[in-house]
């Protein structure tokens, strides 16, 4: 008989503590068919049900960062806490070939280490520019080093890396690696400005934004993009995080 | 040929087909309601507004399940006159596409809905459409006005009074003799009727021991809802002369006709959207266009209300 599966119920294996509000969870078994850029609905019941990238399928993983009440209530959970899940949600990134290029901007990081473990699985090389306002927000470096990838940090106070925007870091890399593509996730400041640098460059994008997703079934309207980031993006306007995206692709060919 | 067919008209307004977006899919953005409408919709209803701002119900708010969708978003909005520059600037764009605008609105009492139908009228929208049967804030608001046939006729006579617009009164599923109260909206001046709104209903989860939606109770739409849509229309086209917008489960061109034949004008198209995008209104008008074609209909009009000869 066919489960009617609205939530799957998933067990916490194992938590990790990536840095002072951040937890990554690892649960009890994979997610069938997930890829990065998706993402899923946890709930967690009588609190709140929110969305989180994977930054991981098998098993499944989830990095948290805690900055609500459902959020801390996840970072709360211990190996054997069940946790409801509906999912994978959305559109994700597609890897490439050649050189990839990974812009994350503070937790943005999550889903790009999930792309990094595929395009690493299939022996490409990865370039990773993380920024994020001080070294306590900064997300998953060391994960990103151990899978082999080339990593540069930026910190907005310098408290570790390069002092700046992770955006300056990027130019330096488009220019050094001539990468076949860009993939970023991070807040929409950082991907208008790793946008403006691909297009200079001729090179395709995958933007992954964050939006108020609610019902994650492109039925209510909240997480449509502001139509005038549509406008500077060169995409039609009625864009939906949760359907449409969360990963928007831009060609950026030669013309 | 697929325009000649499709081609309806509804309260005087020509329509490029009779498929319309059904209040509360995708909010009120103009830029959304501009893309559902390049998308192929006939007409565009935009989601209820009322007196005040709400932000809605906690998530979870929306379910897909194996028979369709079940929400609880609880009436999100901005108030009606932080509404009226959206509804003004989405009639703005809509009017470019020949894609009529019909207003939603709901309020707590019967004289707020004859206000908000004022304010909003102001919009120079197409219709509009009056939500006395939303399921999911009986909480708040107490029993919907669509529960018998004299509070919902005392809303249409309040918002009849307030505006010169046509106003379609939006019934609900769940009464004993929807024909009785669509009679009486009718009477005080309901211009046509919308039926019908979600079914009141409930998903339990037996793991966690407790219902899903944080509202515990939530409008059903989708599969489910279609044979109790058809019924309802039937019974509604049969003892009035104002055309139905039918709405409830219609997810393919022959669900459309179905609708259709059971009376409907107009077929509201909402929870459809969440397989397909707003590109749904492609596929479905593409649908009911090759079914009307091949069963050699030359005028989506002719099977108007034939399932009921």
């Amino acid at each position: 008989m066919k489960e009617q599966a609205l939530f799957s119920v998933y067990t916490v294996q194992q938590v990790s503590a990536e840095n002072v509000h951040t937890r990554t969870l690892v649960l009890d078994r994979p997610l069938t068919g997930a890829y990065p850029g998706q993402y899923i609905m946890a709930w967690l019941p009588g609190i709140s049900e929110k969305p989180f990238s994977l930054s991981g399928s098998d098993p499944l993983a989830v990095t948290i960062c805690d900055v609500g009440p459902l959020s801390h209530a996840l970072c709360q959970l211990q190996p054997g806490d069940r946790v409801w899940l509906r999912g994978p949600l959305g559109n994700g990134f597609q890897l490439s070939s050649g050189f990839h290029l990974l812009v994350g901007g503070g937790y943005g990081a999550a889903p790009l280490c999930f792309l990094a473990k595929m395009a690493r699985r299939q022996g490409d090389r990865v370039a990773v520019c993380l920024g994020a306002k001080s070294k306590h927000e900064l997300l998953l470096a060391a994960q990103f080093e151990a899978l082999g990838c080339a990593v540069y940090l930026t910190t907005e106070d310098g408290s570790q890396g390069v002092q700046g925007l992770v955006t300056s870091a990027v130019q330096a890399a488009i220019t050094r690696d001539q990468p076949g593509m860009l993939y970023a996730c991070g807040p929409n400041g950082l991907l208008l400005t790793a946008v403006e640098l691909a297009r200079q460059a001729h090179i395709p994008c995958q933007l992954s934004f964050e939006a108020l997703i609610r019902c994650g079934i492109g039925l209510c309207g909240s997480c449509e993009l502001p139509e005038d980031t549509c406008a500077r993006l060169g995409v039609p306007s009625g864009f939906l995080v949760c359907h449409d995206g969360p990963v928007m692709h831009i060609p950026n060919r030669l013309p | 040929m697929k325009q000649t067919i499709l081609s309806c008209e509804f309260l005087g307004m020509q329509m490029a087909n009779p498929l319309v977006l059904a209040s509360g899919i995708l909010g009120t953005s103009p830029s959304l309601m501009e893309r559902v409408a390049r998308e192929g919709a006939g007409a565009i209803t935009s989601k209820s507004v009322g007196p005040e701002a709400r932000a809605g119900h906690a998530n979870p708010v929306a379910l897909a399940w194996d028979g369709g969708v079940i929400n609880a978003i609880g009436l999100t909005n901005p108030g009606a006159q932080d509404e009226l520059p959206l509804l003004v600037e989405t009639k703005k764009r809509l009017a470019t596409l020949n894609v009529p605008l019909f207003a939603s609105i709901f309020a707590p009492s019967v004289t707020d809905f004859g206000e908000v139908a004022r304010i909003i009228s102001q919009a120079g929208v197409d219709l509009i459409e009056v939500n006395i049967s939303c399921p999911n804030v009986a909480s708040e608001f107490g029993m919907p006005f669509s529960a018998d046939p004299d509070s919902a006729a005392a809303v249409t006579e309040a918002v009849r009074c307030a505006t010169h617009l046509p106003i379609s009164i939006k019934l609900a599923p769940n009464v004993p003799n929807i024909a009785a109260i669509a009679r009486a909206v009718v009477e005080q001046g309901a211009d046509a009727i919308t039926a019908i709104n979600t079914m009141p209903a409930m998903l339990i989860d037996a793991h966690a021991a407790r219902p899903i939606l944080s509202n515990r109770t939530g409008g059903l739409s989708g599969t489910a809802l279609k044979p109790i849509a058809l019924r309802c229309v039937a019974e509604i086209a049969s003892v009035v002369a104002v055309p139905i917008i039918g709405t409830g489960g219609v997810q393919s061109g022959l669900d459309a006709a179905e609708m259709l034949m059971a009376g409907a004008t107009l077929v509201g198209i909402g929870s459809a959207a969440w397989k397909d995008g707003p590109a749904v209104f492609t596929r479905i008008a593409d649908e009911l266009f090759s079914f009307l074609d091949a069963a050699g209909y030359t005028q989506v009009a002719q099977i108007r209300g034939k399932a009921l000869q």
